[in-house]
């Protein structure tokens, strides 16, 4: 099995904080209302709560997460994004965040579509599938990447809608979405240059995070 | 707790009821700030010794799981209050107790009773203890209804609420198992339209099928299987009679005798005719997202996958509701084959999200 082409989340050694929740912190205006699609532990939510002064609401499917949640006095509901957004009136918050979960949706549009009507903005954040040791797993050895930060075998993976991030550029356009900024992190977990062209991005981005506005 | 005739509970039916009082027990206690208060809410047969040995049955408390000495609600943190709901039968007043207009049991002269009733009973002994604000309503089923209406009516008086097992209102198929059981009570030649106690006689019969029946909707088909199977009691072959060949005949016989020596048959008709009527949209023109508006309560909300009498669906409509309220609430499922019962019984998914949940609101509400 092949390890290791995309790395494990990078964190903050200052802090501990993964670097790619703070580049999204950085997206976020102070005192918002926040709702986090698929928030995990909590770990953004906390931070959005202690730096940012949000009040942050989240959507978590596992029973730990949300347990985690709540020990951590975080405002979490167990659900599932594919379902449950539906539920949630027009414009209820500042900012709608999907991180690292869109691939793992069964309809990545419907779940989209509901982030830009729920919140005035979202922010997304997705493994891009274009990452060059991806093409080159499938080109060369032929098989489906297998990686730490995606450890799962293609038969038991939850990650069922994979995109690169030229993909999910043209999700945007389709759904009429606004890029307030987009943002390729490296392996490294550090922004790329601004000035690079896409396919640079497409190739050596290891995360594509999305600020959204509806048009 | 006893009010006055100057005081009477202003009840839902257009009854000023007085005089009256409320029985209740109280563990921990109340700190200086006063901001450390919990109200236990009990369920339909339930009562106030949630966490102390029953005078009646000689049985430990109904919720010590929940409540005590290092429990979720940790009585050497918290004031803990636990009161009978009015229209019960351990010592709040209900159809058992005298009226004072004829010196005789109300018997079905006692109002009938809302949840809102209930609420406001409480209200008036948090009034009296000098509580302004409960740091925590608590409840499940019944209690759990209780708890929403705390929300909905005393929004500013309620820190952090948490429903378990419960809903927003009660479904027609509920309704139908309590019209069950009031017909069996009914039906009963000793419950003499309901003065049995003047009459001398008890329609224990009737309240004994009627806790049968109830009995079943608070377990569930695995639960049961895994409990009683089809085996038999004390024989190896069926009787070919009507005698309890089998484990959960016998079982819920022993459910309904048990029940009899413990619960007034009137009040049994009184406090599940409460639950019938509970529809808290109902009183905000339909919107249960109405009932909380504006609401800065924190809530959780606690479901179990194998309850079928207050399924997760209840529960989800009250958290989207509240979502749609724009109210903090967090919401666990909690997988579980015991039915509706389970949270009286040992659930550490259902403790580790109800400790998380109040340890989180006592830091904010800076309770030590």
């Amino acid at each position: 099995m092949t390890t290791s082409s995309l790395a494990l989340p990078a964190t903050d050694l200052a802090t501990g904080h993964r670097l790619d929740f703070l580049l999204v912190a950085d997206m976020v205006e102070p005192g918002s209302r926040v709702l986090d699609v698929g928030c995990g532990d909590g770990a953004l939510l906390s931070l959005l709560r202690d730096r940012k002064n949000v009040d942050g609401r989240g959507i978590e499917i596992s029973r730990e997460g949300v347990n985690a949640c709540l020990s951590k006095g975080l405002p979490v509901i167990q659900g599932d994004a594919d379902t449950d957004l539906a539920d949630y009136p027009d414009d209820t918050f500042d900012y709608v965040i999907l991180s690292q979960t869109i691939q793992a949706t069964r309809q990545p549009r419907v779940v989209l579509e509901h982030l830009l009507r729920i919140g005035r903005r979202a922010i997304v954040s997705f493994p891009n599938f274009g990452h060059w040791r991806v093409r080159v797993d499938l080109a060369l050895k032929g098989r489906m990447p297998v990686t730490e930060n995606l450890p799962y075998s293609w038969y038991d993976t939850p990650n069922i809608h994979f995109c690169t991030i030229r993909d999910f550029v043209e999700l945007c356009r389709e759904v009429g979405a606004q890029m307030e900024k987009a943002v390729a992190l490296n392996a490294g977990g550090k922004p790329m240059q601004v000035s690079l062209p896409w396919w640079v991005w497409n190739l050596l981005g290891d995360q594509g995070v999305f600020l959204l506005k509806r048009k | 707790m006893r009010f006055g005739a100057d005081e009477p509970l202003m009840m839902d039916s257009g009854i000023a009821l007085a005089p009256w009082q409320i029985a209740y027990q109280t563990y921990g206690t109340l700190n200086a700030e006063r901001s450390n208060a919990v109200l236990i809410c009990h369920a339909l047969t339930g009562d106030q010794h949630v966490a102390n040995d029953n005078p009646v049955t000689g049985k430990p408390g109904w919720w010590l799981t929940m409540v005590g000495p290092g429990r979720p609600v940790d009585t050497n943190r918290f004031f803990v209050i636990c009161a009978n709901v009015i229209g019960g039968c351990m010592g709040t007043t209900g159809p058992a107790s005298t009226d004072p207009a004829t010196g005789q049991p109300y018997a079905l002269d006692f109002p009938v009773v809302t949840i809102r009733d209930m609420v406001r009973a409480q209200a008036a002994l948090i009034d009296r203890l000098g509580i302004e604000t409960l740091f925590c309503v608590i409840g499940g089923s019944m209690g759990g209804m209780q708890v929403l209406q705390w929300a909905a009516s005393y929004s500013h008086r309620v820190f952090a609420a948490l429903p378990i097992a419960t809903a927003a209102r009660h479904s027609a198929q509920n309704i139908a198992f309590h019209e069950v059981g009031r017909q069996a009570v009914m039906a009963d030649p000793d419950w003499r339209g309901g003065r049995y106690l003047l009459e001398g006689t008890r329609p224990s019969k009737g309240l004994a099928v009627a806790r049968m029946g109830a009995h079943i909707t608070y377990l569930s088909e695995m639960a049961l299987h895994r409990k009683f199977g089809r085996n038999f009691q004390d024989r190896a072959a069926p009787t070919f009679s009507f005698d309890a060949d089998f484990q959960i005949e016998s079982y819920l016989r022993y459910q309904g005798i048990s029940f009899v020596e413990r619960f007034d048959a009137n009040s049994y008709l009184y406090v599940t005719r409460a639950m019938d009527y509970f529809d808290l949209a109902a009183e905000h023109g339909g919107s249960l997202a109405k009932a909380f508006k504006g609401s800065t309560t924190r809530f959780c909300v606690i479901s179990f996958t194998s309850d079928w009498l207050f399924p997760t669906s209840d529960s989800r409509a009250i958290v989207h509701a509240l979502n749609a309220a724009a109210a903090s609430v967090g919401f666990v499922e909690v997988e579980s084959d015991k039915g509706h019962d389970a949270f009286l019984l040992e659930e550490p998914e259902m403790f580790a999200a109800a400790r998380g949940f109040i340890d989180a609101a006592a830091r904010v509400r800076g309770i030590a």
